[in-house]
């Protein structure tokens, strides 16, 4: 009966949120809210409390102040940073799968072919690539049928064109799915073209917008001027000689724009 | 005649006897064994095998707290490893220390206080050496049902939980993301632990409990692709340390818990040796 009321709904909203470990605060005012179809994706530099703000929004820990809210009924799948698992367990990824709890039938099957796992299915979850490993990952996250995926730095352990294809997917599962994104990256460049929304924070909210909006704000290129011009020059050295790093922000097209 | 007929019946009793004490042992020894392969599985799979030690020493305060209090010494020992198990936890969150400098303070810290608790229990007739290693061939009755009713608890809750307590073992947050009540399975875990240290306790000792979860489950863990895979193996693997090893004691007049855990060690070595030849052999 509110299903119109539901689907202008987020299904994650933060207002306000701050948190504190001890007497040191980890974030502090933070608004962000991710809706259906949408792909918000956070950036900041290392300790900016992504991952804190992340751990908020999927209420894994309560905010010192603020409101993190999370739409009735949703289904989140979460894809953690940085998941080793000790060498000391065995484990074939199709029991990695397993730990996710009662799925459907035939989802497991759909998101094998999604995430293309299929041909590992059985091999020990610590003989496999890293890009194998955050596509496991993934299909974990997504057994749940999620409403909302929540991706903490999903490329990370991946090499160049793995990370491309994996934003590739990405985007192709929100396409497919209509499922809201919220993910942590480290390189705007690289999954520009498959955001609707940024949100960048180091500690407090620097500024948010659209990609573009983004990478045009004075906070941002403050902020990021000399990191993401280093890796851009990485960037530019491996895919696009055609433009160097001259620090420019008028491109308006493509994912080079804030070189 | 007579003299004979005497002597034939004595030898039959003794061997009675003799087959009484030794079947308890086995009873005991094949008991502890089915809850310490997968418990140990997972002490092994969570890193806690420093905690099962500190947990394990804080059954001597225990054991103190029994004899002062004239209850049985089983419920005492639960009841410190229960408390020292959620203390251990506490102090965990709220300390900058590391995990394993705590627990080497809680562990050698209590193991003293328990040794210097006991000394003042001079006048209680107390089998210190026995309680610190074991002594499998003098458990009880009582003692055998303490440790299939403590371990028929502990192995149905571990079944349980399994699946929630396996994710949460991979990774807490995931787990809990995923809608795990981690906390609880922890506590449950945790418990479990302290009961298996309880009636472990009287088969291989204080100062052993921990090697007999480490030992099987660490000598399984090559041969497994799966984690049930790996604690049903570390049962068998058990159950073959506490038959070389009661076999060796029996022969020999060795310790009972000392002897099973050497024999499992010699099984680890074994094992690991075995592997490390194949390895080579393929890789050569």
């Amino acid at each position: 009966m509110d299903q119109v009321t539901r689907a202008g709904e987020p299904i994650v909203e933060l207002s306000g949120v701050e948190v504190r470990a001890g007497n040191r605060v980890l974030v502090t005012g933070i608004d962000l809210s991710v809706s259906d179809g949408e792909v918000v994706t956070l950036i900041g530099p290392n300790g900016a409390g992504k991952t804190t703000l992340i751990r908020a929004a999927l209420g894994l820990i309560q905010p010192s102040a603020g409101i993190s809210r999370r739409r009735d009924g949703a289904r989140i799948g979460y894809m953690p940073q940085r998941l080793n698992i000790d060498r000391n367990m065995p484990l074939t990824v199709r029991r990695f799968l397993g730990l996710a709890g009662a799925f459907e039938p035939g989802a497991r099957a759909r998101v094998l072919e999604e995430t293309g796992i299929a041909r590992i299915i059985d091999s020990p979850v610590h003989d496999i690539s890293g890009g194998e490993w955050q596509r496991t990952l993934l299909a974990r996250a997504l057994l749940r049928e999620p409403d909302l995926l929540v991706l903490d730095e999903p490329a990370q352990a991946v090499d160049l064109t793995g990370q491309a294809e994996l934003y590739r997917l990405i985007g192709e599962i929100r396409d497919r799915r209509g499922c809201g994104v919220l993910m942590v990256s480290h390189d705007l460049h690289l999954v520009m073209s498959s955001t609707d929304h940024v949100v960048c924070i180091n500690t407090h909210l620097c500024c948010a917008g659209t990609p573009d909006t983004v990478s045009r704000d004075p906070s941002y290129v403050a902020m990021f001027g000399e990191s993401v011009a280093e890796t851009m020059a990485l960037y530019h050295h491996n895919h696009d000689h055609a433009h160097g790093v001259d620090g420019s922000i008028v491109h308006e097209h493509g994912h080079d724009r804030h070189g | 005649m007579r003299m004979a007929l005497t002597a034939a019946s004595c030898m039959n009793t003794d061997t009675i006897v003799m087959d009484d004490f030794l079947v308890r042992a086995v009873l005991a020894g094949v008991g502890v064994a089915a809850v310490t392969g997968p418990l140990g599985s997972f002490v092994v799979w969570r890193r806690m095998s420093f905690f099962g030690d500190a947990l394990a020493h804080s059954a001597l305060l225990g054991v103190a707290l029994g004899l002062l209090l004239g209850i049985d010494l089983t419920v005492g020992v639960l009841a410190v490893a229960v408390i020292a198990a959620i203390l251990l936890l506490g102090i965990e969150r709220r300390t900058g220390l590391a995990m394993d400098t705590i627990l080497g303070i809680l562990s050698h810290g209590t193991l003293a206080i328990g040794l210097v608790a006991v000394a003042f229990l001079e006048r209680v007739r107390f089998d210190l050496l026995g309680f610190l290693f074991g002594d499998i061939l003098a458990v009880t009755a009582a003692d055998i049902a303490w440790i299939y009713g403590g371990g028929a608890v502990a192995l149905a809750l571990i079944a349980y939980f399994w699946r929630p307590l396996l994710s949460a073992t991979v990774h807490a947050d995931l787990a809990r993301a995923e809608g795990v009540p981690v906390d609880r399975v922890n506590l449950v875990f945790l418990l479990c632990l302290a009961l298996v240290v309880a009636t472990a306790m009287k088969v291989v000792g204080i100062l052993l409990v921990a090697a007999m979860l480490i030992i099987p489950a660490a000598t399984a863990r090559p041969y497994s692709r799966t984690p049930e895979r790996m604690a049903v193996f570390a049962v068998v693997i058990s159950w073959l340390s506490v038959a070389g090893g009661l076999g060796l004691s029996f022969a020999a007049d060795t310790p009972g818990g000392p002897s099973i855990i050497s024999f499992g060690l010699l099984l680890f070595a074994l094992t690991t040796g075995l592997m490390a030849l194949r390895q080579r052999h393929s890789d050569g």
